[in-house]
């Protein structure tokens, strides 16, 4: 008997993808629709696309979704949420979005403890506009606006998101993982779960830090761009859970 | 041993090479010869009966261009 091991999620639209080739992007895109399909939340899920590489994301998630203004997404996301409990909400940001100019808006979201899913894509660099150094650039990294190397002195250190939220007494689980091979999608696919139950049981804020590829703005090939992931930036952000339990209400 | 059988979106691939690299029989290589609409190469599979029907391909496939199906030896 035939059985179909794999094949394109119910979650995702008939629309090509409008990002370059070997992106990840494109991974993290199914983990997170194929998560909405075996939760069978799909009919009730309400996206937050962000603005960056991911701002069309809107045409790729087969459920309802809002494009939010620049690194909002997570304070959009608060008001559906609290508009209509029942929708299962989430926002899916860049580092440019979440990291830079949204990180106000997310660490407030985080310590409120709104019942909200967020995905977080890191990839060093501000993909859309042109491979602009970002918060999360690695030190030594060439970028455009960084063309000799990101210097700690001028630009400070790599922030490192997935440790900030840690500290958040509300932010019931935060873990970061990869997608640079297929053990690792695996993982990250679990961790995506777990983001989403949380909220179905309304457990409270959980952000998911999924370290992603810019093969183009990085200058490198598919291949390399995750292998570089692997050894360069899993060396500065490790991947592993770093919050996973009940909201911590002690003043 | 069950075997698997791949079945590509041609149009929706950017050419990557993402499974040509994971794939663990390394039976699946970039059509030199042939593009699709978009002026990608197509992905070609070099021996169909060795695919065991792993799915590390499509795992790693970020356009979603492959379906695994698996088929009794």
């Amino acid at each position: 008997m035939k059985t179909i091991v794999y094949q394109k999620s119910k979650g995702l639209t008939d629309a090509q993808l409008s990002y370059c080739p070997g992106c990840t992007h494109g991974i993290v895109h199914k983990l997170v629709s194929e998560a909405l399909v075996e939760l069978d939340v799909l009919d009730k899920a309400v996206g937050i696309a962000s603005v960056g590489c991911s701002v069309l994301s809107y045409n790729f998630f087969n459920c309802d979704m809002v494009q939010a203004a620049h690194g909002r997404a997570c304070a959009v996301a608060t008001g559906i949420k609290r508009a209509r409990p029942e929708a299962i909400v989430f926002s899916y940001q860049g580092d440019g979005d979440l990291a830079s100019i949204g990180i106000a808006e997310t660490i407030h979201a985080a310590n409120r403890g709104e019942n909200l899913t967020v995905i977080f894509i890191n990839n060093a660099i501000y993909g859309m506009t042109g491979g602009q150094m970002a918060p999360t650039t690695l030190l030594g990294q060439k970028t455009t606006t960084s063309p000799l190397g990101r210097d700690s002195k001028l630009h400070g250190l790599p922030i490192r998101i997935a440790e900030i939220f840690s500290e958040i007494p509300r932010a019931v689980f935060v873990e970061r993982v990869s997608v640079h091979n297929p053990r690792a999608v695996r993982n990250a696919k679990k961790a995506i779960l777990k983001a989403f139950r949380n909220q179905i049981e309304a457990r409270g804020f959980s952000l998911v830090e999924v370290l992603s590829t810019c093969p183009v703005n990085w200058g490198m090939t598919p291949v390399e761009a995750l292998r570089w992931v692997e050894q360069e930036m899993m060396a500065y952000y490790p991947v592993k859970t770093f919050r996973d339990g009940d909201a911590d209400e002690k003043a | 041993m069950a075997r698997g059988k791949l079945y590509f979106k041609h149009e929706d691939c950017k050419g990557c090479a993402l499974c040509v690299e994971f794939c663990p029989q390394k039976i699946l290589a970039l059509d030199k010869e042939n593009i699709n609409p978009k002026g990608y190469n197509l992905i070609k599979v070099l021996e169909p009966e060795r695919c065991i029907a792993c799915a590390f391909c499509a795992i790693m496939c970020p356009d979603s261009v492959i379906t695994v199906e698996r088929v009794p030896a």
